[in-house]
C-alpha cells in the first residue's frame, strides 16, 4: 500500500520551502530598489510624501526580510540535509558562488540594520540614503549568486566526471555557464517588476477604496512608472531566455511548446489539450512564432521532443506554466502602459474603479508569475538535478523521518505566512498615512501637505 | 600551512564568532523572558530592544557562513553530516525560525504577547542545546555505517551522559556569556538597576560553566580516549583559558572595568575553543571523516580562500561601522537617539 519514499518527500519539502522562500526573497531583492527610488525622488523634490513612502515601505520590508532570512536559512541547510549526494558532488564545483552569497548576506544585513535604526540620526537625508545603496546591492548580489548556482544545475560545465570522480575543476567556468546571463537577468528584472507591482497594488487599493489623498496618487504613479520599465525589460529578457533554451536546453522548450517533431517554420502553441496520440487539440496556433522566439527567423529549425530520449523528457504540463507566465507578463505590461498613457494624456479612466481593480490585482498576479516561472524552469529540468550528470532521484537523502519533517515545516510556513500578513496589515491599519503626515508636520514645525 | 588547515581555521574562527554573538543574543532573550515572567519586567527589555534588534540578522549570517563554508571546503561533510543531522538540524531550523520572526513581529503589534515572549525566551536555551549536539556527534560513537550510509543512533545519543554534559555546558555558557556582556552594556547605558541584576546573573552562572567544562573533559577520557590524549598535549591552553576566567570573574566581583571583564571572557572561551578544535584535528567526524579525505580540490580551495580575503575587505569595515553606531556610540546606548 503505502511505502515511505524519501525522494518523494525530499522533493515536496524542497519545493515547499522554495515556494515559500521565493515570495519573500523576491520582495527582498526588489523592494530596497523601490525604497531607494522613493527616497531619492523625495530628496530631489524636497517632497515629504516620497520620504514617508520610503519610510513606510521600509517598515513593512523589515518583516518580509525577517521571514526571508528564516526561510533562507532553512533552505540553505535543507540543501545538505535533503540532497547530500548532490551537494557532495556539486559542492566541489559550485561552492564558490554559494560562499560569495554569504558575503552578500553579510553586507546587506549589516547595512540594513544600520539603515533601519538611523532614520532620524542624520540631519542630512542624503547621508541616510547612502546607507541604502549597500542594502540594494547586497540583496541583488545574493540573487545573482544563487541564480548562478541554479544556472549551473541547468547547464553544468567547468569540470570532468569520470567514474564518479570529479577532475579538472574550473570554478569560474562553472559560474559563467550558458544559462547564467539570461537567468540572472530574468530573475533580477522580474524581482524588480514584481516588487513595483506589489507596491502599486497597495497604493491602488487605497485609491480604489475612495481615499484620494495625493500621497497615494504619488505612490501609484511612481510604482507604475517603475513597473512599466521593468515589465518591458522582462519581456526582452524573457525572449532571450527562450533563445537560450532553444540552443542549450531544447527539451525544456520543446516540452513547454508541445513541439514534438523537429521542424522549420514552427508555430507557437497556446494552451490546448493533448489526446492519446500526442496530437494537440483546441489550441491557438500562431504560425512561425516558435521559430521566431527561438532563433528570430521564421525558417529556423526547432528541435522537437521526439528527438529526446523518452526517459529524459520533462513532464508535459509545463506547457501551461509557460503559457501562463508569458500571458501574465504581457497583460501586466499592457496595463502598465495603459496607465502611463492615461496619465500622460490626462485621461480619467486611470482613476476609474474598474481599472484600479486591475492594478490592485497586478501585484498578486506578478507574484504568481514568479512562482509559475520557477515551477516551469525547475520541473522542465526534470528528471535531472544536474542536467546530464545526476538524476534527482539519485541525489536525495535516504534517511527516515522526511515525511514527519514535511508536516512540521508545512505548519511552520503556515504560521509564518499568516503571522506576517496579520502583522503587516495591523501595522499599517493602526498607523494611517494621514495621521503620520500630520505628526511629522507638527514635529518639524513646518507645513507639508 | 596546508590548504586544509587554512580552510578549517577560517571556519573555526567564524564558528567562534557565532558562538559569542549568538550566546549574547540567546541569553538576552532568555533573561528578558524570565524577567517578564518574574515581574522584573523592562529592566532588561530596553537593552534588548536597543542592542539586539539591529544585529540579529548579522548574527544569523555567521551561522549561514559557517555551514556554507563547511560544504564549500569539505563537500563530503554535506554527505555525512547532511544525512545524519536531518532531524537535529531541522529542529534547530524551526527554533531559529521562531526566534527570527520574533524580532520582526514583536517590534510591531504583538509586543506584549506573553506566549510568544515565552517561546522566544525558551528558544534561547533550546537552540544552543540542539546545535551543541553536532559537537557531541563529531566525537564519534553515535554513528553507524549501514552499507556505506551513515545513520544516527538516536537512542545511544539520547542516553549518553556525555551528550547531556555538552548540552549543560552550552546552556550555562550562553547564560554566562550574555549576562557578562549585558552587564557591560547596561553599565555603558548608565542603567544601574539593570547592570546590578545582570551582574548577579553572571556571577550565578560563572561556577556552573566551569564545572560542566571540567565534567566534559573527564567524560571525554572514557568516550574518546584519542581525543582526550591530544587534548592533554595542549593542556597549557586550558590553563590560560582558566586564568582569563579568573580575571574576568575578579573584575566582575570588584564591579570594575566591565569591558575588560568581557574581553577576558572572550579570551577564556577562545583559548578553550581553540584547544578543543586543535586537539580534534584531523577528524571532522570520529572515526570516519578527516579534513583530508573530505577536502575539496585545490583549485576550488584556492578560489574560496581568495573570495574569503576579498570578502573580508568588505566585511570588516562594515562590521566596524555597525559596532561604532550601535555599541560604542554613547548616545545610542543611552537611548538618546
Ligand atoms: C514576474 C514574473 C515573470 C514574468 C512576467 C515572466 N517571467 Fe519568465 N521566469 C520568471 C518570472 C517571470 C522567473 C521566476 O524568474 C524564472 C524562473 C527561473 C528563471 O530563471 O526565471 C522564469 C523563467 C523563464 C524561462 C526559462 C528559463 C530557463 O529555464 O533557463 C523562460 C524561457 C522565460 N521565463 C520566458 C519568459 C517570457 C518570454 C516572458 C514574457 C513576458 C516571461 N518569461 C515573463
Ligand atoms: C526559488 C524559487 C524556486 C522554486 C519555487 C523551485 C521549485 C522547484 C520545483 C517545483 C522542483 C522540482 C520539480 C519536480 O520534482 O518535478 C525543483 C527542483 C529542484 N530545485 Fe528548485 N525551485 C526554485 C529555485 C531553486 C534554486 C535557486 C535552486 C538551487 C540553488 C534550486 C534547487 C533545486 C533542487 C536541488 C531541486 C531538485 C529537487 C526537487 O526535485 O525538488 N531551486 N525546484
Ligand atoms: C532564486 C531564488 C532565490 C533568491 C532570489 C533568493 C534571495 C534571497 C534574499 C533576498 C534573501 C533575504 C536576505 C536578506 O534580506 O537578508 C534570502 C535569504 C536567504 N537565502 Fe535565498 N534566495 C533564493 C533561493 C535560495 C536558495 C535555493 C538557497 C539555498 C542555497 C537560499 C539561501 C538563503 C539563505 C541561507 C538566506 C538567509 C540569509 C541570512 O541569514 O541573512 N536562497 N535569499
Amino acid at each position: 500500500m503505502f511505502t515511505y519514499d524519501p525522494v518523494l518527500f525530499s522533493r515536496i519539502l524542497t519545493e515547499l520551502t522554495l515556494t515559500f522562500h521565493i515570495i519573500y526573497a523576491t520582495i527582498g531583492v526588489g523592494v530596497p530598489l523601490m525604497i531607494a527610488i522613493a527616497q531619492w525622488v523625495g530628496i530631489r523634490k524636497k517632497d515629504e510624501h516620497y520620504i514617508l513612502l520610503a519610510r513606510r515601505w521600509t517598515r513593512g520590508f523589515v518583516i518580509t526580510v525577517a521571514v526571508g532570512v528564516v526561510t533562507g536559512t532553512a533552505i540553505g541547510l535543507q540543501l545538505s540535509l535533503l540532497w547530500p549526494n548532490f551537494m557532495n558532488l556539486a559542492g566541489q564545483v559550485i561552492s564558490l558562488p554559494l560562499f560569495m552569497e554569504t558575503f552578500a548576506f553579510f553586507f546587506e544585513a549589516i547595512f540594513l540594520g544600520i539603515y533601519l535604526y538611523t532614520w532620524d540620526r542624520f540631519n542630512d537625508q542624503k547621508k541616510h540614503f547612502l546607507l541604502l545603496i549597500p542594502v540594494a546591492i547586497g540583496s541583488s548580489a545574493s540573487a545573482l549568486f544563487i541564480t548562478i548556482v541554479n544556472a549551473f544545475m541547468n547547464t553544468p560545465q567547468g569540470f570532468e566526471l569520470k567514474n564518479g570522480v570529479i577532475t579538472n575543476i574550473q570554478p569560474l567556468v562553472a559560474m559563467f555557464t550558458p544559462a547564467m546571463p539570461t537567468k540572472v537577468a530574468h530573475v533580477l528584472t522580474t524581482a524588480y517588476m514584481t516588487s513595483a507591482f506589489v507596491l502599486a497594488s497597495i497604493a491602488a487599493y487605497h485609491l480604489f477604496k475612495g481615499n484620494r489623498h495625493p500621497y497615494h496618487k504619488k505612490a501609484l504613479h511612481l510604482t507604475m512608472k517603475a513597473a512599466l520599465i521593468f515589465s518591458l525589460a522582462t519581456i526582452v529578457v524573457g525572449d532571450l531566455s527562450g533563445k537560450f533554451l532553444a540552443k542549450y536546453q531544447p527539451e525544456k522548450l520543446a516540452a513547454a511548446e508541445w513541439h514534438f517533431e523537429t521542424s522549420t517554420y514552427a508555430p507557437l502553441v497556446l494552451f490546448g489539450t493533448l489526446d492519446d496520440n500526442k496530437e494537440v487539440k483546441n489550441a491557438i496556433k500562431i504560425p512561425y512564432a516558435l521559430s521566431i522566439l527561438a532563433y528570430n527567423r521564421p525558417g529556423a529549425e526547432v528541435t522537437g521532443l521526439n528527438d529526446i530520449p523518452k526517459e529524459e523528457q520533462p513532464p508535459l504540463y509545463i506547457h501551461y506554466l509557460f503559457n501562463l507566465m508569458v500571458l501574465i507578463g504581457i497583460w501586466l505590461t499592457v496595463i502598465a502602459a495603459l496607465y502611463w498613457a492615461g496619465m500622460k494624456k490626462g485621461l480619467a479612466f486611470t482613476m476609474k474603479k474598474s481599472f484600479l481593480m486591475q492594478l490592485v490585482l497586478s501585484g498578486p498576479l506578478a507574484m504568481l508569475a514568479i512562482e509559475i516561472g520557477w515551477y516551469f524552469t525547475e520541473v522542465g529540468r526534470q528528471p535531472w538535478i544536474l542536467r546530464g550528470y545526476m538524476k534527482t532521484a539519485e541525489a536525495a537523502t535516504k534517511s527516515a523521518h522526511v515525511d514527519t519533517l514535511l508536516v512540521v515545516f508545512s505548519l511552520l510556513y503556515v504560521v509564518l505566512g499568516i503571522a506576517s500578513v496579520v502583522v503587516l496589515t495591523k501595522m499599517f491599519r493602526n498607523n494611517p498615512v494621514e495621521r503620520e503626515l500630520e505628526e511629522r508636520a507638527l514635529n518639524q514645525g513646518g507645513v507639508s501637505s | 600551512m596546508t590548504l586544509e588547515i587554512v580552510g578549517i581555521s577560517v571556519l573555526w574562527l567564524f564558528l567562534f564568532g557565532y558562538i559569542i554573538v549568538a550566546s549574547i543574543d540567546f541569553g538576552a532573550g532568555f533573561f528578558s523572558a524570565y524577567s517578564e515572567i518574574a515581574n522584573k519586567k523592562h529592566v532588561i527589555h530596553q537593552v534588548i530592544q536597543r542592542y539586539l534588534s539591529p544585529v540579529w540578522e548579522v548574527t544569523n549570517v555567521f551561522l549561514v557562513f559557517f555551514f556554507v563554508g563547511m560544504v564549500g571546503f569539505f563537500p563530503k561533510t554535506a554527505y555525512y553530516y547532511g544525512t545524519i543531522l536531518l532531524v537535529p538540524a531541522s529542529i534547530s531550523i524551526i527554533l531559529l525560525a521562531i526566534r527570527g520572526s520574533y524580532y520582526a513581529f514583536s517590534t510591531y503589534g504583538i509586543k506584549d504577547n506573553k506566549a510568544y515572549m515565552f517561546l522566544y525566551g525558551m528558544t534561547g536555551v533550546f537552540i544552543p542545546a540542539s546545535l551543541s549536539i553536532v559537537l557531541t556527534i563529531s566525537e564519534g560513537g553515535f554513528v553507524r555505517m549501514d552499507g556505506g550510509e551513515p545513520a544516527l543512533l538516536y537512542k545511544q545519543l539520547f542516553v549518553s551522559p556525555f551528550t547531556w554534559s555538552v548540552v549543560l555546558l552550552s546552556l550555562t555558557s550562553v547564560l554566562y556569556i550574555s549576562a557578562n556582556f549585558l552587564t557591560y552594556y547596561a553599565n555603558a547605558a548608565g542603567d544601574d538597576r539593570a547592570r546590578d541584576l545582570l551582574r548577579k546573573y553572571a556571577l550565578v552562572w560563572s561556577g556552573p560553566t566551569i564545572l560542566s567544562a571540567l565534567v566534559i573533559i573527564y567524560q571525554l577520557k572514557h568516550h574518546n580516549a584519542e581525543h582526550y590524549t591530544k587534548m592533554m598535549d595542549v593542556s597549557w591552553m586550558f590553563v590560560v583559558s582558566f586564568l582569563f576566567f579568573v580575571l574576568s570573574l575578579y573584575l566582575l566581583i570588584k564591579k570594575r572595568y566591565f569591558g575588560w571583564s568581557f574581553i577576558s571572557l572572550v579570551l577564556q572561551y577562545a583559548f578553550a575553543f581553540y584547544a578543543y578544535g586543535i586537539s580534534h584535528y584531523p577528524y571532522l567526524l570520529y572515526p570516519y571523516l578527516t579534513i583530508y579525505d573530505s577536502f575539496t580540490n585545490r583549485t576550488m580551495a584556492v578560489a574560496l580562500v581568495i573570495a574569503f580575503i576579498a570578502g573580508l575587505f568588505l566585511l570588516v569595515p562594515s562590521l566596524f561601522l555597525l559596532l561604532k553606531l550601535f555599541l560604542f556610540d554613547k548616545k545610542y546606548v543611552k537611548g538618546q537617539v
